[in-house]
């Protein structure tokens, strides 16, 4: 990726448009990602209130896993998730593994 | 009989001065918070608001870091701002120096220089003001009242066109508190040499910015890049500014003043009013001894006009620079004499060059210490450090 010169940046370092952030992607630090095995998951919520980032995304649906069905899913948003690894620990069910990022 | 047209003079101090300016340049939003011996600037300012002659908003803060911040989130909203502070107020509004030099906010700030603590000194040097050389600011150093109502208008058109705060600065009491005669221009006049030029983005409701964001490793220096050659085009802009209000007003200074210097053998390099009067006195007084004398002194401090030094430079045999400041455990201890070896060092120049110190903390520079100057100079050429008219 390149990034823009110094030339073509606004003077001051002025974010000349409000919500600039929603476009940046602030994943690019992250080492370690959590994935959601879903047949241990028990929907306890406690990722999505433990990730410090707001990263976990909770979606609505029918979801059949096994011979079990749920009305809600629990998925990680990559673009965001800095890979701190908080749910992993705070899942009660060791639902979520931190696996080593490849490029 | 030609009728010649009569202008308008009054007899003003240089702090009173950069208020008449202020009021021609017709500004917004002045702070302030009061500091010997920068107060009667502001005194005058509240008065002009106060009389409807001025219609600003008039802000009293509890500090100069706070006086400084609130022009900067005026100056932000595209206002017209004016601050002037001295010695420890310059300091203690020191980070938000940066700040305003790095946001690119054009800010303009009356400084008559004054020396620092401890001891405490009320008295006039520059110490003040070349701590904050390393700032982005730009930073005039002026030698009259009539300078410094001129530099202040041209100030705020240079800061205005290249998005720097400008700092004007002079005397402590040799120049904010005595007397001269200054011409004033009409006002309207200075309006017009004035229009403003709101920046590209301002802080409004209708159209949200943000300023002062972070900036991890990956941006930062580009920032400070933009800095540097904002400083760079204010040099070229600087002289521009200065002859245009030459060509409308009649009174241009050019970036470095030069006095007798075509022909002089032995120059002497300096700032500020009291050692620019003396300066030139003694220079005449050299010359009827048969010393080819002459006087260079930095109108522009930052950016700092090296070709213009090293051209004036050019004939002399060798120099001496008085700073009226001190740069504790530099190689040389004078700030000026520091980038004028710089300068030369840079363009393959060698020349004896001597660094007097004088004028600390209002140490009174005599006519006589600054001719005694030119025959060090002539008899005993070298480079070193004098302390001169300290008891050692």
């Amino acid at each position: 990726m390149t990034l823009p010169k110094a030339t073509q940046l606004p003077i001051g370092a002025v974010i000349p448009e409000p919500g600039s952030t929603r476009k940046n992607i602030t994943a690019g630090w992250r080492t370690l990602r959590p994935v959601i095995n879903d047949e241990r998951c028990i929907r306890c919520q406690l990722c999505w209130l433990y990730c410090p980032e707001g990263t976990i995304v909770e979606k609505r649906g029918v979801f059949k896993v096994g011979n079990r069905t749920y009305d809600v899913k629990y998925e990680i948003n990559y673009d965001y998730c800095k890979g701190c690894g908080i749910c992993a620990n705070e899942c009660p069910t060791k639902a979520i593994e931190m696996v080593p990022e490849t490029t | 009989m030609q009728i010649q047209e009569v202008k308008h003079k009054e007899a003003l101090t240089s702090n009173y001065a950069v208020a008449y300016a202020v009021k021609a340049a017709d500004v917004d939003v002045i702070a302030v918070y009061p500091i010997t011996p920068q107060t009667t600037i502001v005194e005058k300012l509240a008065e002009f608001v106060a009389n409807g002659e001025l219609n600003a908003e008039l802000i009293h803060v509890e500090s100069e870091h706070s006086a400084l911040s609130a022009v900067v989130g005026a100056s932000a909203t595209g206002a017209r701002v004016f601050t002037a502070t001295s010695s420890q107020g310059l300091e203690y509004a020191h980070e938000i120096l940066h700040i305003a030099s790095a946001l690119r906010l054009p800010i303009v700030m009356a400084v008559p220089a004054r020396a620092l603590s401890a001891p405490i000194s009320i008295h006039g040097d520059y110490s003040d003001v070349m701590n904050a050389r390393d700032t982005g600011w730009v930073i005039y150093i002026v030698a009259s009242a009539q300078e410094a109502y001129d530099t202040i208008i041209q100030a705020y058109r240079l800061a205005e066109s290249v998005y720097l705060p400008v700092m004007v600065a002079y005397d402590g009491f040799l120049m904010s508190h005595t007397v001269e005669p200054v011409e004033l221009n009409d006002e309207s006049e200075v309006r017009k040499f004035l229009p403003r030029q709101i920046r590209p983005y301002t802080l409004n409701p209708k159209r949200p910015v943000t300023m002062g964001p972070l900036a991890s490793p990956d941006w930062y220096y580009e920032f400070k890049y933009q800095q540097v050659l904002a400083l760079r085009e204010a040099y070229k802009v600087a002289k521009e500014v200065d002859v245009a209000y030459g060509s409308k007003f009649g009174r241009s200074y050019g970036v470095v003043e030069t006095y007798k210097i075509e022909d002089a053998d032995y120059a002497l390099v300096t700032y500020g009013g009291a050692a620019y009067g003396n300066a030139r006195i003694a220079a005449d007084r050299a010359r009827e001894k048969g010393i080819a004398a002459g006087v260079i002194r930095v109108r522009l401090y930052r950016p700092f006009p090296t070709l213009e030094i090293l051209k004036a430079l050019e004939g002399v045999k060798a120099f001496a620079v008085v700073d009226r400041a001190i740069m504790f455990g530099s190689p040389a201890e004078g700030p000026l004499y520091k980038d004028i070896a710089t300068a030369m060092y840079m363009n393959g120049i060698d020349k004896p060059a001597i660094n007097i110190i004088h004028g600390i903390g209002q140490r009174t520079i005599y006519v006589e210490d600054l001719y005694k100057v030119y025959t060090m100079l002539k008899d005993r050429p070298g480079k070193e450090v004098v302390f001169m008219g300290v008891r050692i």
